[in-house]
């Protein structure tokens, strides 16, 4: 069933791309071709090097992102495990927290 | 209440009377296909009139009343309109990528959509991590939105996908330990599971407080996600004249509009059925005569109702808040919500453990 829906997604955007293609009009005009800055010519390289911080949030994200998915396994379990499941994944949540209080002590949460 | 699987089981076995299994199955799955393709696009159109109305509104105007009556044919007009415009090609992009993106943005929300429990016993996508699997899925439209600022060689689409893809993913943790959470109190990640556990009392009753702080992150999160409201500076248009769709045109740049809104039915969506019980009737426990009553509305009303009276929640964060900036929103995410949601975790763990539920 996720296929079909797969499937769907791209039919839709095949389609509609399909029949814009059919019934849109055409004109060419170089100028039409240059990337949109407001009237104003572009100057140098458009895809550059972009500011670092962005890269430092996807990997403290990649990093916390992982470790919520282990969490998924034993959160459907935590009717049963009681007590003892507490104190065994309560390890576990302290090294998230610990990854946190270092990540913010580092300054990495900073916006600079 | 209805089971509506029996009328699935009915359509199954008439079809396998006339013709084989396979035949049978090929015929539901373009029926389905079919029908989630329709409900999508009209809820994209119906989303966009609904947006626009309220907007109109909250400003104190009447908005789109033109075309049709009460401006109802607005949104199909403007999918014409859309349509018949120039697909301009352009010069300096990367071309194979700039065509990908609107792909994977619309499969990831169609993906997503098709995930979203109904109504009783009508569900496209049931399987046993569905919730998960409803996360993943919706990730990847993420991906399609740095392609799309990236491939677009301009330097206003590369800023808006780099702030669009940095908000999306801090967001996105929050999302996914708000659904842990509720995971801990339903004990199972199946969607239809997930709303049966909520028979007797919505997750958001019965899960004292640490369910409404799950609320409450998980929408402010999902309009973070959604890149609406005051999070809206991926696409801020005073700043970045559009985001990250900016070189799009044409029907390509319907593509984004039509996921933003439907990932705004989805986020309200899943809302609903982490926190209101999808498309369970609201039940109130001791109240017999009154849950009686409550289960002649049927379950897809239910839903629906659910779905957009939150999503006019999330119109209304819009027009409430001003814009943040970059480093107001990432300190919110990380320093703010992600600490709150740990202890809340740990909170709900507790009240499961101790059975201090209802």
């Amino acid at each position: 069933m996720a296929l079909v829906a797969l499937l769907t997604g791209v039919a839709l955007v095949a389609a509609a791309l399909l029949i814009a293609k059919l019934i849109s009009p055409r004109s060419f005009n170089p100028a039409k071709g240059e990337p949109y800055e407001c009237g104003i010519p572009t100057r140098g390289e458009s895809m550059a090097q972009f500011k670092v911080g962005y890269y430092l949030f996807a990997i403290l994200f990649l990093m916390f992102d992982v470790e919520t998915v282990f969490l998924y396994p034993w959160a459907v379990r935590v009717h049963e495990l009681g007590t003892q499941g507490l104190t065994a994944i309560a390890v576990f949540f302290g090294i998230i927290v610990l990854g946190l209080v270092y990540a913010w002590r580092k300054g990495a949460l900073e916006w600079k | 209440m209805q089971d509506l699987s029996v009328v699935t089981s009915w359509i199954h076995s008439l079809l396998t009377g006339y013709m084989p299994e396979w035949a049978a199955v090929t015929i539901e799955c373009v029926v389905i296909g079919v029908a989630l393709l329709l409900l999508y696009s009209l809820l994209a159109l119906f989303y966009i009139l609904f947006e626009r109305k309220i907007c109109a509104y909250f400003q104190c105007r009447l908005g789109p009343n033109r075309v049709g009556f009460w401006g109802l044919l607005q949104s199909v007009a403007d999918m014409f309109k859309i349509l018949i415009k120039e697909l301009i090609s352009l010069n300096h992009i990367d071309k194979f990528l700039f065509a990908l993106a609107p792909y994977l943005v619309i499969i990831a929300s169609m993906l997503a959509f098709a995930n979203l429990p109904w109504g009783n016993g009508l569900q496209i996508i049931d399987f046993n991590v569905g919730i998960f699997f409803l996360l993943a899925v919706s990730s990847i439209g993420v991906l399609g939105i740095l392609l799309a600022g990236w491939s677009s060689n301009n330097k206003y689409t590369l800023i808006g996908a780099m702030r669009s893809g940095a908000q999306m993913i801090s967001y996105e943790l929050s999302m996914g330990l708000c659904v842990i959470t509720i995971v801990v109190l339903a004990g199972t990640m199946n969607i239809n599971e997930i709303c049966l556990a909520q028979e007797h009392l919505w997750f958001i009753f019965s899960g004292h407080i640490p369910a409404w702080i799950a609320f409450i992150i998980f929408m402010i999160a999902g309009t973070a996600e959604t890149n609406r409201g005051p999070f809206d500076l991926p696409e801020a248009e005073s700043e970045l004249t559009a985001g990250y769709h900016t070189e799009y045109s044409g029907i390509h740049f319907g593509f984004f509009y039509l996921a933003e809104y439907l990932n705004l039915f989805i986020v309200s969506g899943v809302a609903a059925l982490l926190f209101f019980g999808g498309w369970m009737p609201l039940h109130i426990p001791g109240f017999d005569a009154f849950n009686h009553v409550m289960d002649f509305i049927p379950s897809v009303i239910w839903f629906f109702g659910k779905a957009i009276a939150l999503s006019f929640v999330i119109i209304w964060f819009k027009w409430t808040f001003p814009r943040l900036r970059i480093d107001q929103l990432l300190t919110l995410e990380w320093k703010y919500l992600l600490p709150i949601n740990l202890v809340n975790l740990v909170l709900m763990v507790l009240v499961v453990t101790y059975s201090l539920y209802l």
